[in-house]
């Protein structure tokens, strides 16, 4: 009996009100439309602590800043989940604009590590206690904080679109030309150029030092530093591992991104709230329809509207598509990376150039489909395409998964790459906030479309694919069981398909958002893809922000290749499918 | 009226050896130097953003551009001839790209793949984005589209072989006698800095200078005042 009190139970259906728990610390978020509870700065490692262990809120999911300029004041938004499913938690802390200092989460959430960097990097908030507090998707020595809502770049125009002097007259000029450089440049007042010393990834290279382990004491050997990237052909786009070799065995390893940083944010926040879909296709180019599910459901949660059954139906349909058509690829470019030169991405690619072909029907384009819309989506499927459909999943695609399965699952040199490599439990994959494919291939059997169901994905059967090793194989074969699941979602969608309209009320350019704040996550390839939206009442989003899932599964990326060789770094990556646009946003 | 017989014209002044008449195919050094080139374009595996994915796709077997000549994607810059800039090119990222330009051995191309890499496309007014590749490296075919689709990408690279078929090695820049100049590597300062704007950048600083001078001159009296 008395052993049994001494562990601390947590009754995970029990609902907690925070701010009677802690009654110093914690408030009640009570400004209109916002939900969650705001935390003193002072005592904020204490309350996340409790709510990990306590209330059982065991993954972060999004770590985020928001500059209330009119107020002085910039918040850090956390987002929390339960592993066991089951709606999440918001809590918040504050802290004044011109001294912006928050204590770290790192240590009771690891996975809060590279996403408080990019609020350190963007937002200007220094995180006290955090390990490596280093900018990571601009460069250290860049003027400014470019996420703060009084810094202007250069081509700056007006706050929000749409241009006043655009329209309605259609004056058009090149915007270079009011820019004294001629260029999307501007330097501080005192800038010399000539005397300027670069940083050169002096604080990298120092960070990368401080974080060897696991040397072998016998060894007499030096520690080499290595760059891979950002021109390397197997990092699926501009992505730069610097690592620290002893021998073959890595001991340190750091990712360096923002060489594809292309201010997603930051042009989100100008745009009007429809114009931002388009951008939002460019995230994860790989899978642009799911990016469009994310953002519609965050922002139709704040205009609260629900799309009609059919569009509904359409949705989980593109979605579903787009999952098989970024799996295979991802097993083609993966096998690339092992080294069987692509052959097998090209039956890869064939098959996914017949999903790619419906998608181009029915949306207009390949790749940026732009498809939906808030409280429906754009089109209808042409004709004859929703035959087509039928055919592919029903037909076609069962078959081509298996006929990959056959080829693929037992080839000797697939497996002996892969098995036991970079392994990451499910501890690890929990504490460093792994998301979709990796977070289930580690053996947590968390898929939002089961726990915490979206769109109409409670109607459907379909089991979470889970794997239990966490290693590179299994990542491998976790993708061929989400193929196989995706395939049944989409047989039963078909076969129901009902009629009637895809647009709830009349489609329009310039929507009216309500305000009040937003987090809207979906189930995509690669994870948990969430977009965090404020509105003001105003056209222009007040704070965008995308919780990108190829971003945050980096963060555990150290941790899985750490005594594996340096060849490994490769084919872990490669299993890990990160797609550089949404990893630098 | 002699001179215009048929084996007159078509001799070619030089006792051939009968087993190899009919074999000899004359044509100028301009026009076999061109076809050899163009037909075996050799492009940088080198892909930056979602127009690398269409640029894979155009290597697969579906529009496969082995057709033309295209397929050996070379990884290393130094065994390429093509660097088809395919993607978003950032502040971050133009200083890798320039270098690797200059590592490329002459005669070398660029195409400029899509909206982002002409001009900087729908992130155009981003802080971290360049507004279109040839601000910093000589392009010769600009692709448009968001992505280009395999078909618009088989399109420029075939007129960039018209480009190349137009050529003439003594005109071209490569086999002048001066020696080229690599292009000056961009620093990453508080910006990214352009060597070749130095100029531009202390007169801006003085007139900057200037200004906050004057508006503190402005201010001053009212202050005593």
């Amino acid at each position: 009996m008395d052993e049994q009190t001494a562990v601390p139970f947590i009754d995970v259906t029990r609902e907690v009100d925070l701010a009677a728990r802690f009654p110093e610390a914690v408030i009640v978020d009570v400004r209109k439309e916002y939900e969650g509870y705001i935390v003193n700065r002072d005592r904020l490692i204490e309350v996340a602590t409790a709510i990990r262990d306590e209330l059982g809120y065991d993954y972060l999911s999004s770590v985020t800043g928001v500059d209330y300029l009119p107020d002085g004041v910039m918040e850090v938004v956390y987002h929390v989940y339960k592993m066991t499913g089951g709606p999440g938690l918001v809590f918040k802390t504050q802290t004044p604009r011109d001294e912006a200092v928050v204590p770290s989460l790192v240590p009771v959430y690891p996975g809060a590590d590279l996403q408080e960097r990019e609020a350190w990097d963007l937002l200007g908030i220094r995180f006290e206690g955090h390990p490596d507090l280093r900018r990571i998707l601009m460069w250290e020595g860049f003027a400014g904080y470019p996420l703060r809502k009084d810094w202007q770049e250069a081509y700056f125009e007006e706050e929000g679109k749409p241009f006043k002097n655009r329209w309605p007259d259609g004056q058009v000029y090149r915007i270079e030309d009011k820019n004294p450089y001629e260029n999307n440049v501007q330097y501080p007042a005192d800038f010399i150029p000539e005397e300027y010393e670069p940083e050169n990834d002096a604080l990298l290279y120092d960070s990368l030092k401080r974080s060897i382990r696991g040397r072998d004491p016998e060894l007499e050997t030096d520690v080499v530093m290595v760059n891979m990237g950002p021109q390397h052909p197997s990092t699926h786009g501009v992505f730069r591992i610097a690592v620290a070799l002893e021998g073959e065995k890595i001991v340190a390893l750091k990712p360096v991104m923002g060489y594809l940083h292309r201010n997603h944010e930051k042009i989100g926040e100008r745009n009007t709230f429809l114009q931002n879909m388009p951008y939002t296709d460019r995230l994860d180019y790989l899978s642009s329809l799911s990016n469009n599910f994310g953002y519609a459901l965050a922002v139709e949660k704040l205009m609260n509207v629900r799309p009609p059954e059919r569009a509904e139906y359409l949705r989980v349909i593109m979605a579903e598509l787009t999952r098989i058509s970024n799996h295979i690829f991802a097993i083609g470019t993966f096998l690339n990376d092992l080294g069987a030169y692509f052959t097998p991405a090209l039956y890869a690619i064939k098959e996914r150039e017949l999903i790619l072909d419906i998608f181009e029907a029915t949306t207009g384009s390949r790749m940026m489909c732009n498809y939906f819309r808030f409280g429906g989506v754009t089109r209808d499927l042409p004709e004859g395409i929703a035959e087509k459909i039928h055919r592919l999943v029903y037909d076609r695609l069962p078959q081509k998964v298996d006929e990959l399965d056959l080829y693929l699952t037992n080839n000797e040199i697939v497996r002996s790459r892969t098995e036991g490599v970079g392994v990451l439990t499910a501890e690890q994959a929990i504490a460093y906030s792994a998301a979709g494919p990796v977070l289930r291939a580690s053996g947590v059997p968390y898929d939002i479309r089961r726990a915490d169901p979206y769109s109409i994905y409670d109607r459907f059967e379909f089991d979470v694919a889970v794997r239990y090793h966490g290693d590179t194989y299994d990542r491998y074969l976790i993708r061929i069981d989400e193929m196989r699941q995706s395939l049944r979602i989409l047989q039963q969608a078909i076969k129901d398909l009902p009629e009637g309209s895809i647009q709830e009320g009349k489609p329009q350019y310039q929507v009216r958002v309500p305000a009040g704040e937003a987090y809207g996550r979906v189930e995509g390839p690669k994870g948990e893809l969430g977009y965090y939206v404020i509105s003001n009442g105003k056209p222009n989003p007040w704070r965008y922000h995308v919780r990108a899932p190829s971003f945050i599964n980096l963060t555990g990326y150290e941790t899985m290749c750490v005594g594996n060789k340096v060849a490994d770094v490769v084919a872990i990556l490669g299993s890990i499918d990160i797609v550089l646009g949404e990893t630098d946003r | 009226m002699n001179e215009m017989k048929r084996e007159n014209i078509e001799s070619t002044k030089y006792d051939i050896p009968p087993e190899l008449q009919g074999q000899v195919e004359i044509t100028t050094i301009d026009k076999i130097y061109n076809w050899g080139r163009r037909s075996s374009i050799w492009p940088l595996m080198f892909g930056l953003a979602c127009c690398a994915i269409e640029m894979i796709c155009t290597a697969a077997s579906r529009y496969d551009f082995a057709r033309f000549g295209m397929e050996v994607m070379r990884p290393s810059p130094r065994q390429a001839d093509l660097m088809i800039v395919a993607g978003t090119v950032t502040k971050k990222m133009i200083p890798t790209i320039v270098r690797l330009y200059n590592q490329m051995p002459e005669p070398k191309y660029v195409v400029a793949m899509g909206a982002c890499a002409s001009g900087g496309g729908p992130f155009k007014e981003g802080y971290n984005v360049v507004s279109g590749v040839d601000r910093y490296v000589p392009v010769d075919v600009y692709i448009a589209g968001c992505p280009p689709t395999p078909q618009a990408l088989i399109h420029g690279l075939i007129t960039l072989q018209r480009k190349i078929d137009a050529q003439s090695i003594k005109k071209v820049r490569w086999y002048r006698k001066e020696p080229i100049e690599a292009v000056p590597i961009p620093v990453l300062g508080p910006d990214v800095v352009d060597p070749h704007q130095y100029a531009i950048i202390h007169e801006q600083a003085k007139k900057l200078h200037e200004e906050a001078v004057n508006q503190a001159a402005e201010t001053a009296p009212a202050e005593t005042a």
